[in-house]
């Protein structure tokens, strides 16, 4: 208490000094003048008495300096004062605090920009209450570690567990949106009752779907979210109650979401509705999963691990129940997090490329430490007269420190401004390539990472002309006037730079590997020719009661009208998925003659594609044995299929394929193989053979039973087709060709494959972009460093160098003695740089692809960059060192 | 020489509080020629050093202090034992005479065997 009230009454006593210097001056005389008249009574002489007086006292102002150090807190008022001289000290040199504090911002504003990143994507919680009780739940199979889960299986788990407060079924879909201007095409979910009750968003405006809406002959009821509240309804609250035609259904508003709502970064959906009123009967089979997921909220104080052994058991419940379906399947329980992260190298790719940015830091620092540490030269003799002045050492180096602390928070600010406006270009450009990407932002944890880092920054470069001037001896350097250039600080210099160089080398190998990467993937075979294709969907409002013929017809007549467009060579519809979007669709499949699995997990699966006779001539997929599809084989004739190589590979090794038949239950149908085709790399350009589903499988669309078409009708068809040019300017008159067809038809997710292939990259491009961004600035760095170095030390040997050639030393000698200089400079940067690399590129290897991680090309190219960016840095100062005129060097001396 | 300066400092604080507490209110010159009285001139006191051990008391809430007038109308600064420095006084007595005979006791003859 007591030494609290003390340092109150300090921090109180660093104001109002004068009034209080003051005050103690008149109590001193006070003092003295009681003192002399005492002396004065004794006998003494007036003047005796008063030097009497102050000798007792031991000097008025020794006593005032020893009163003002109890009176404030020193360290703070020399603080202060070291603020205000340090800004001075800056102001008057701005060349030089400019470019400090621009280097600084540029690694500031780079480490804080990822940071933010990472504290976005995985520090930060998910924006609901209580985020940690939140999980995903999925099905797992066979194959596929989280598949989809079926409706009916959705159900039992929902009413059987005992570890979940509540769940919610959500699955992705469009909906055609007409009846309110033009017609256009929506994403949107559908959800359970349980969906925002589960994750707590309430809505914006009037309620969530009711329990007793979310089952068949429910009143079809829509929630909306807050962008189409605004764009369609113009924020207006008697938006709720009125109704929206979507797929040609009419449904009543019944809540608004609110904006800040999304459960994955990507398009938003902007209608929800009840998945419980859906009747199709492939949804309601318990055997297939339709990109169905579950999000459930844990009961309080249960974990992750005991709700999994709680599905567990219902899983195997399910299994006994329905073998068919649920034989050898589980259910997999995550937390919600983890699994909008996803897998885990996005955790790894984010925290190396932290790791990479923090030595653009460490270079920016080291830059400005060399500026610092060339400046203190000059600066020596000030300093040298401060410390005989009687200023201490420390207090010397605390000034120092002060400096480079008011730098480092100087970078900060700017950095801080340059991260939050690089973030969103960054995010602009690649949104697809991060999770979370909408979080990112700049919150207090990244504020307070970057003043950190600012102060931390200031340390790290303050040190090395702070220890200078720890080991100056005075008198030295007031003897010599303050010049010359020791042999300590030049080793320091030096080694600054080769620091710089060696780093600037790890991170370009690191950017120059994943360039690479990128090369090798672009230049992989994907199984088809993506160039001049565009995928697109068609939506035409069902049609009530449709029945199959009538929609097979009607996908007949749009596929005439799309050929009829000029440039279009090949049009195939394609129902189950695009190779390399992200999506897949598979079904389970067994030779006939072999006996039946038990069930369907059981079974051997395939990707399949429901396509006409032209889809491999739309593709560009080579047709290897056997024949195609003719426009022959639809709904009257035996229906068909072509498999590709690796199917026919692992199922019937050196047997002849064609002829023979595969069973697809799960769509009823037995199908005759006749032909073999390439394999498409489906699952992506890198990761394609690390999944466990190889096999492809082409069935003519038109076979497909009767029972399956309103599925697919409903679904809004998929389209791709070949032109003889740039497909994106066939876009319009693709839209008039499908508006002649049908006025309400809508096209959209047109998309050109080379886009698709481009996104499937987007992450890897995404490392290559913010490696590339980092890799430069460490090259930028690095040779301003090496420029500034060699720029300095030929300054410092102007007139080493006029001695030189009035001896007799021609021009080029004295360029190719300082070229030398730089060079041994940078080639020992490279020596240690790339032993480094060879170290640190292995922690990179699964963010390479199809180059060694010590791959030769690499690190000779970047070795010869390095090094010849470092000769262009030293020209110029070798160039000035070259026409220095000997007669004036010599003239100082 | 920090740890040197704190026990004198704190000696010179103990002599102010007993000081101010025999005499009243007294001005720091007066302060000053009252110790040296008692210490018998033995102790020399740097009259300068009186003025910190003053502040900081006054700081700590031991003292207090207005201006006033001496004997021979001179302006001067009074200073005042607070209630907390008497109390700040009765600790520290307490403490110095335990201090002193544990050190007597220690330091005797017999104390050493």
């Amino acid at each position: 208490m007591k030494t609290f009230r003390t340092f109150l009454s300090r921090v109180a006593g660093i104001f109002g000094r004068q009034e209080r210097d003051a005050d103690f001056s008149a109590e001193l005389d006070g003092h003295l003048q009681m003192h002399i008249d005492d002396f004065v009574r004794a006998g003494l002489s007036p003047g005796e008495a008063r030097r009497q007086a102050l000798l007792k006292l031991g000097g008025t102002e020794q006593v005032k300096e020893a009163y003002r150090e109890q009176r404030g807190l020193p360290s703070l008022e020399s603080f202060a004062q070291d603020v205000r001289f340090a800004l001075r000290s800056m102001r008057k040199n701005p060349g030089f605090t400019l470019i400090a504090i621009l280097t600084l911002m540029l690694g500031i504003g780079a480490n804080t920009a990822l940071f933010s990143v990472v504290n976005g994507v995985l520090l930060n919680p998910l924006p609901y209450p209580h985020p940690e009780q939140l999980a995903l739940l999925a099905g797992k199979t066979t194959q596929f570690s989280r598949a989809s889960v079926s409706y009916p299986n959705f159900l039992d788990w929902e009413r059987d567990n005992k570890s979940f407060s509540s769940m919610g079924a959500f699955r992705s879909d469009d909906f055609s949106f007409t009846g309110r201007g033009e017609a256009e095409r929506l994403h949107g979910y559908m959800i359970s009752s349980g969906f925002f009750p589960t994750l707590q968003v309430r809505p914006f405006l009037g309620r969530d779907i009711r329990r007793e809406e979310d089952q068949v002959g429910g009143a079809p009821v829509v929630e909306i979210s807050q962008g189409l509240w605004k764009r369609k309804f113009g924020s207006s609250p008697s938006a709720v109650g009125q109704t929206i035609m979507l797929n040609g259904t009419s449904y009543t508003i019944i809540g608004v979401v609110p904006a800040n709502f999304h459960l994955y970064s990507g398009s938003d959906p902007q209608v929800y509705v009840p998945i419980g009123q859906w009747n199709d009967p492939t949804f309601r089979d318990r055997r297939i999963g339709m990109g169905m997921n579950v999000v459930a909220r844990l009961k309080p104080g249960i974990t992750i691990a005991q709700a999994q052994s709680d599905m567990d058991r219902i899983a195997r419940q399910l299994a006994a129940a329905y073998p068919e379906a649920n034989a050898s399947t589980g259910i997999a329980v995550g937390t919600l997090k983890q699994e909008v992260i996803g897998d885990e190298s996005v955790n790894r790719t984010l925290y190396i490329l932290l790791a990479a940015v923090a030595f653009v830091l460490l270079i920016a620092c080291a830059n400005v430490a060399n500026l610092l540490l060339a400046r203190s030269t000059g600066r020596a003799r000030e300093f040298a007269v401060r410390s005989a002045l009687g200023a201490s050492k420390s207090r010397l180096v605390r000034q120092l420190l002060t400096e480079s602390a008011l730098l480092g928070l100087g970078g900060g600010v700017l950095g801080v401004l340059l991260a939050w406006q690089g973030t969103r270009a960054v995010l602009a450009i690649l949104p697809d390539a991060l999770p979370r990407a909408d979080e990112v932002g700049i919150d207090p944890r990244v504020l307070g990472y970057a003043l950190g880092l600012s102060l931390l920054s200031g340390l790290i470069f303050g040190l090395a002309p702070a220890f200078q001037i720890w080991r100056t001896n005075v008198q030295e350097t007031l003897k010599s006037g303050g010049r010359g250039l020791s042999g300590a600080r030049h080793r320091t210099l030096n080694a600054f730079v080769i620091f710089e160089v060696a780093t600037a080398l790890v991170l370009l190998v690191g950017a120059g590997l994943m360039i690479r990467s990128l090369a090798v993937l672009w230049n992989t075979d994907p199984g088809f020719d993506p160039h001049h294709v565009l995928a697109f969907n068609i939506a035409e409002p069902p049609i009530k009661g449709a029945d199959a013929a009538q929609i097979r017809a009607s996908l007949r007549s749009l596929e005439d009208r799309l050929h009829s467009i000029p440039g279009v060579q090949a049009v195939s519809w394609n129902g189950g998925s695009l190779p390399l979007d992200g999506s897949d669709s598979e079904l389970p499949f067994w030779l006939q003659g072999s006996p039946k699995p038990s069930s369907d997990s059981d079974m051997d699966w395939a990707l399949f594609y429901l396509v006409n006779s032209d889809d491999l001539k739309t593709m560009g997929i080579p047709l290897l044995r056997g024949r195609n599809f003719t426009r022959a084989d639809n709904e009257h004739s035996m229906p068909v299929a072509l498999i590709d190589e690796k199917l026919a590979r692992q199922y019937f090794g050196d047997k002849d394929p064609i002829g023979q038949k595969l069973n697809l239950n799960l769509i009823n149908m037995q199908v005759q193989i006749i032909g073999i085709v390439g394999h498409v790399k489906h699952w992506g350009l890198d990761t394609d053979s690390t999944n466990k589903i190889q096999s492809e499988l082409y069935i003519p669309l038109l076979q497909i039973p009767d029972s399956f078409m309103p599925l697919l009708a409903t679904g809004g068809m998929q389209f791709v087709l070949r032109s003889d040019r740039d497909p994106s300017s066939l876009i319009s008159d693709l839209r008039h060709a499908v508006a002649q067809e049908n006025p309400e038809a809508v096209v959209y997710g047109t998309k050109t494959f080379d886009q698709i292939i481009s996104d499937s990259l987007a992450a890897r491009r995404f490392s290559m972009t913010l490696l590339g961004i980092f890799a430069g600035l460490a090259l930028l760095l690095s040779s301003i460093g090496i420029y500034g170095v060699i720029a300095y030390v030929v300054g410092q040997r102007v007139q080493e160098i006029g001695t030189r050639m009035a001896l007799g030393a021609q021009r080029g000698d004295v360029l190719r003695m300082v070229l030398a200089g730089g060079a041994k400079l940078a080639l020992t940067g490279v020596a240690i740089g790339s032993a480094l690399a060879l170290a640190l590129t292995r922690e990179m290897r699964q963010m390479i692809y199809g180059v060694s991680a010590t791959d030769p090309l690499t690190f000779t190219g970047v070795a010869l960059l390095l090094v010849i960016i470092a000769l262009l840095a030293c020209y110029i100062p070798a160039r000035r060192a070259m026409k220095v005129d000997p007669m004036i060097a010599l003239r100082y001396e | 020489m920090g740890e040197k300066r704190d026990v004198q400092q704190g000696t010179l604080a103990l002599m102010v509080l007993k000081t101010l507490e025999s005499m009243g209110p007294l001005h720091g010159y007066g302060i000053a020629r009252r110790i040296e009285q008692i210490s018998g001139e033995a102790f020399s006191l740097n009259y300068g050093t009186l003025y910190p051990a003053l502040l900081k008391l006054q700081q700590e809430g031991a003292v207090s202090s207005e201006w006033g007038l001496s004997d021979n109308n001179r302006k001067a600064r009074y200073y005042r034992l607070t209630r907390a420095g008497r109390k700040q006084l009765e600790r520290a007595t307490r403490e110095w005479q335990e201090t002193s005979v544990i050190m007597a006791r220690f330091l005797s003859p017999e104390g050493s065997r």
